[in-house]
């Protein structure tokens, strides 16, 4: 008689912890979605969050009154620039979350593996060689497009390799990450004032650029990209357990390892050859995240993306309003509002 | 059965398996026992497919260990590794699910979940489900991960030293839910254990492992002599039989002049064994 009532208080508690993992998750979902309106709601020309409101309803299909000027500003400049942030903080969040859930560390994210650095690198070359008859908005991303995978592929026949454990991993990509630095001060410095100064601008990050046909692309990369990592929640969660449970759990570890690194790869050099570098969402988001719902991936991973999604955003609206009018470079911002709140929680944990 | 025959595995230049044969019959208890660094756990992971033997082969009854159709292989196994460590943000209950890998989905199924706590309940940890893992002792860790080898619905059980943080209650939780399940269900149950006497008490086969070889297998108390204590482990031993005649193990001190030597000797093979665990990884 005993037993079952603590059977079934058990089940209970476990669907009520499940619940308010969902709640976790619906509350950032709101949070993420003031950020977002607040995001469309300011800019340089200052329209105010009422009018934007009704431009977003009507987008949506509501009948509401709508100055056509709004409507345009709202349309074509704000909009894809508050999806971008949105969808490029959830990918940074997603893609540090499972470098660490792959690496069993939780420093790991594709930016201090060197992926980001090969980008920047990869950017700045095709900035200085020219871009050999393409289009520069085309010729840029792809360049740095090419440079992340190559540095993901680097780590990826390192994965390969029978007996490398992941502390090898880590210092390869770190390793990287030094290497590809000091390619990018090399190109800085052999190129023109002017030159270092474009390179200068991309590294800083900008979601400015961001326009509806570059969102058709991050924005489906991405969608594929995350339908794969659900798929695999119970594996990723598994692996969290150390590679040797995991095995004896039936996960094929290497495979996975594999088919994760190179989900992650594609999302963040996507993100990144747009965007340029934003470093510290990927490290932070999922920490966050871990100590708000644990390592479950069900829940894991959708907080991971909508943390980094909710930085991102109000990172963008912090770079608005800082100095009204000037626009700051977003990478810049991220880190100044996501370190105090991190500290916050990694104190808070501590008590 | 599970059979073994002409198995050699080598690390590096260590040589862990050396023609080695042996057969483990269903529903009975097996044991191996065997010096530090001899090859008992790089054995269990050979068995697990996980290390590759030089030459030789493993069968279950119809079924040949081959390295490339491992997941089929594996799927029969319950196997819990040496290493008890659960460094991570999950519940109990979400731990021992695990072992039920292949059958979760987003939805978490109540009949998953009722199985894994009554599995939890066998052993008597009911009241830790909802607990995080991280907060546990290492004994607990021990069990829980226990529950989740349960919960794979082996055939095969292959359990690494599955007592080894465990406190004298919970030893014999653990090893009679084996000895009794072992029976009922008919699974292949191997495990590691270094304390003889328990061994002893629980073992339906032993298996005796030093350099590479079987030297001895059989009932306990059938082969566990002094003689053979000696021979394995360096150690003098007397040895009693209780009244159902399990033997008990008995070791003697050396006396101080022998001290020397059998501290250098322990050195020897503890330096040993932490070489075989690095290769072994």
């Amino acid at each position: 008689m005993q037993s079952s009532g603590l059977l079934s208080d058990a089940i209970s508690n476990q669907r009520r912890s499940e619940q308010r993992r969902w709640f976790v998750i619906s509350i950032l979902s709101v949070v993420l979605l003031t950020s977002f309106i607040l995001d469309v709601a300011t800019g340089p020309s200052l329209l105010n969050v009422k009018d934007v409101a009704n431009a977003l309803l009507h987008l949506i299909g509501f009948n509401t009154e709508v100055d056509p000027t709004t409507k345009v500003i709202v349309t074509n400049l704000r909009l894809p620039i508050a999806i971008m942030a949105v969808i490029v903080g959830g990918v940074l969040g997603v893609g540090g979350a499972e470098m660490q859930t792959l690496l069993n560390n939780p420093m790991a994210s594709p930016y201090t593996l060197g992926m980001a650095a090969a980008a920047g690198f990869g950017a700045a070359l095709t900035l200085y060689v020219g871009s050999l008859g393409l289009n520069a908005n085309v010729a840029v991303p792809l360049g740095a497009f090419i440079c992340c995978m190559l540095a993901a592929a680097f780590l990826f026949a390192l994965a390969t390799m029978r007996h490398i454990s992941s502390g090898q991993l880590i210092l390869a990509g770190i390793a990287l990450l030094f290497l590809f630095q000091s390619l990018l001060s090399l190109v800085q410095f052999i190129s023109s004032p002017e030159l270092s100064q474009q390179i200068l601008f991309w590294l800083f990050g900008s979601l400015s650029k961001a326009s509806w046909s570059n969102l058709a692309i991050v924005g489906s990369i991405t969608f594929v990209c995350m339908v794969f990592l659900m798929r695999d929640a119970w594996q990723l969660t598994a692996l969290r357990l150390g590679e040797e449970r995991a095995k004896s759990l039936g996960v094929n570890v290497s495979r996975l390892r594999l088919k994760t690194l190179f989900i992650v790869a594609l999302m963040t050099a996507t993100v990144t050859s747009f965007v340029g570098i934003i470093g510290f969402i990927g490290i932070v988001a999922p920490n966050i995240a871990k100590i708000l719902v644990g390592e479950d991936q069900r829940f894991f991973l959708p907080l991971s993306f909508l943390i980094g999604a909710f930085l991102l955003s109000s990172a963008s609206v912090l770079s608005k309003v800082i100095v009204p009018g000037a626009l700051f470079p977003i990478g810049i911002v991220t880190a100044i509002i996501g370190v105090p709140f991190f500290f916050w929680l990694i104190l808070g944990k501590r008590r | 059965m599970l059979q073994v025959n002409n198995l050699n595995v080598s690390l590096d230049t260590l040589i862990l398996a050396k023609n080695m044969s042996f057969s483990l019959q269903p529903g009975k208890v097996n044991v191996i026992i065997g010096p530090n660094g001899t090859g008992k756990s790089t054995l269990l992971k050979t068995l697990f497919g996980d290390i590759q033997a030089k030459s030789g082969d493993i069968s279950f009854f119809d079924e040949t260990l081959h390295p490339k159709q491992l997941s089929h292989w594996r799927k029969q196994f319950g196997y819990m590794p040496q290493d008890i460590r659960l460094d991570v943000e999950l519940s109990v209950l979400e731990v021992v699910l695990l072992g039920q890998l292949d059958a979760l989905s987003l939805r978490l199924d109540d009949s998953l979940i009722e199985q894994a706590l009554s599995a939890l309940e066998t052993i008597g940890l009911l009241h830790l489900a909802n607990r995080s893992v991280n907060k546990l002792s290492g004994g607990q860790c021990q069990m829980i991960l226990f529950a989740q080898a349960l919960m794979r619905n082996p055939k095969i059980l292959m359990l690494d030293e599955p007592v080894s943080a465990l406190d004298l209650h919970f030893q014999h939780v653990l090893l009679d839910h084996l000895d009794q399940q072992t029976k009922q269900q008919g699974w292949v149950t191997l495990m590691v254990l270094h304390d003889l006497n328990l061994a002893a008490q629980y073992a339906d086969n032993l298996l005796v492992l030093k350099e590479g070889h079987v030297v001895e297998s059989g009932h306990p108390s059938d082969i566990l002599t002094p003689q053979l204590v000696e021979q394995v482990y360096g150690v003098k031993a007397e040895i009693s039989k209780d009244s159902q005649g399990i033997p008990f193990v008995r070791t003697i001190r050396q006396g101080k002049q022998a001290q020397p030597l059998s501290a250098e000797s322990q050195q020897h093979t503890s330096s040993n064994s932490s070489k075989g665990v690095e290769r072994a990884l």
